[in-house]
């Protein structure tokens, strides 16, 4: 058992370089259970590196990462085992398009956690029901709208069970009318005590979601705050100067 | 006119021997197809990983394949194994190895093809479910690089079935070794035997291979999800 069974994610002095250019400079981070940690930053901070360091997607240079306890860093870390209790939606919707959105949702739990098939289908058909896809099981992902497709990757990533959901900028991608879409089922999710870690750009959600707002730039988290005193009155110069530009946004959004 | 053909299809064991020699002519290839598609599979996916070894050698291998003419790799199997290695292989078995050494390179070439085509994500969120990078082959990259494959494989499956006249030279009797044997016995009292033998050949192999392009027509239907 860790020495602090609240602790889900810890991550230590995490550096991260891509041939000569560093992009994570030493992040420090703790991620409590039930807990939903929001990340924003300008383009090119690192947010995103981050994420995919968490789960193996990019090996790291430097530092530890911990999940409940197990140090998942050591070399020779078995990282199919790790990612089952990782859960990942990229910004991309990642569908298999050969696969309908059942053999979708169902490829992770049957083959790599061998549950039995009818089983995983009661799961997946509860959280299809959630998210508002009950009937969409038997589409194909081209039958599907970007915001319909990222649902389903959601889900599909929640009937692993996972212990901690990353979210690397589900809605980036997607058209406006359907960013809400999506973003609601994330809300769902976190009252629903779901421990998450989210990056996004969408500051209206981070501050309605989060229960802590982690501010990066330049591969650094620079600062950390409850969301209403981040976005009230930022403690740094720099995350000053990141939410004034989403302010002129608005005021552009107003004028026109 | 057509008497001249009754009497060539019907003279001795014309016919008969002629369909011996498709016999030969679809086992050629039928086992050649099979195995360099079983074959070209995992090379095309080493081609397409990551690991240098393998692709660089396998590169060479097909570009190799590639520059030599078909007639020489036989020639080359037929005669040169037996008088420097001693090894006796039967002249079926040396098409078959010959044409499959050849399918297996382009087959794995298409793969390759077929793989690096299909986008980056395809590859990362199989790996974010967990899934080891046996069943990522299995069930994501594979199913749709196959899809993909397809009017290549087509194309190379008819293009081995027309190239399988070459064991013609290492004295395999195949449909067209068969049909030349037939005009050059006939042919002295019938002049028209060449156009009727192989004419009837040309349209053995459109029977052959039309079919197989139609078969492909109805998979790229089915599967068009």
């Amino acid at each position: 058992m860790p020495d602090n069974p609240q602790v889900v994610l810890k991550i230590t002095d995490l550096v991260k370089s891509f041939d000569s250019t560093k992009v994570l400079k030493g992040i420090n981070l703790t991620v409590g259970h039930r807990e939903v940690t929001v990340i924003i930053g300008p383009s090119g901070c690192g947010k995103s590196t981050l994420l995919r360091c968490l789960n193996g997607l990019e090996p790291i240079d430097s530092g530890q990462i911990e999940l409940n306890g197990q140090l998942i860093t050591a070399p020779g870390t078995n990282w199919s085992a790790i990612r089952q209790k990782i859960g990942m939606v990229f910004q991309n919707y990642e569908l298999f398009p050969h696969l309908n959105v059942i053999d979708n949702i169902l490829l992770g739990p049957v083959k790599v956690q061998g549950r039995p098939r009818q089983e995983a289908i009661i799961d997946a058909q509860s959280w299809l029901d959630r998210v508002g896809l009950k009937d969409r099981a038997l589409s194909f992902p081209r039958q599907l709208s970007g915001g319909q497709k990222q649902r389903v990757a959601i889900v599909r990533a929640l009937c692993m069970s996972p212990q901690i959901m990353l979210f690397d900028e589900v809605t980036a991608s997607l058209d406006p009318e359907m960013v809400r879409e999506v973003l609601d089922v994330m809300l769902n999710l976190a009252k629903g005590g779901l421990t998450m870690l989210i990056v996004t750009h969408e500051m209206a959600f981070a501050r309605a979601v989060a229960d802590r707002i982690i501010f990066m730039d330049d591969g650094h988290i620079v600062e950390t705050a409850q969301p209403e005193a981040f976005f009230n009155n930022p403690e740094t110069e720099r995350a000053r100067r990141f939410l004034n530009i989403f302010q002129f946004q608005e005021l552009e959004r107003r004028r026109a | 006119m057509l008497d001249s053909a009754i009497e060539i299809f019907t003279a001795g064991r014309n016919t008969a021997r002629l369909f011996e020699g498709l016999a030969i002519t679809l086992k050629i290839s039928a086992a050649a197809v099979g195995l360099s598609i079983l074959l070209g599979i995992p090379a095309g996916l080493l081609m397409s990983s990551k690991k240098r070894f393998w692709r660089v050698s396998l590169k060479l291998y097909l570009e190799f394949i590639r520059i030599m003419p078909i007639l020489v790799l036989l020639f080359l199997f037929y005669y040169s194994l037996s008088s420097v290695f001693n090894i006796n292989l039967p002249a079926v078995t040396v098409s078959i190895l010959v044409f499959t050494l050849w399918g297996t390179a382009e087959m794995a070439d298409l793969v390759r093809g077929a793989v690096t085509s299909l986008p980056r994500h395809q590859w990362e969120s199989g790996r974010a479910l967990g899934l080891s990078e046996l069943q990522l082959n299995l069930f994501v990259i594979v199913p749709q690089a196959v899809r993909r494959l397809l009017p290549g494989v087509i194309n190379l499956t008819t293009r081995m079935i027309k190239t399988t006249p070459f064991v013609f030279f290492i004295n395999i009797p195949d449909l067209v070794k068969v049909a030349q044997q037939i005009v050059e016995v006939t042919g002295i009292r019938n002049p028209l035997a060449s156009v009727w033998v192989y004419g009837v050949i040309f349209f053995i192999y459109f029977a052959i291979c039309y079919p197989i392009s139609l078969f492909s027509r109805f998979l790229e239907k089915a599967w068009q999800n």
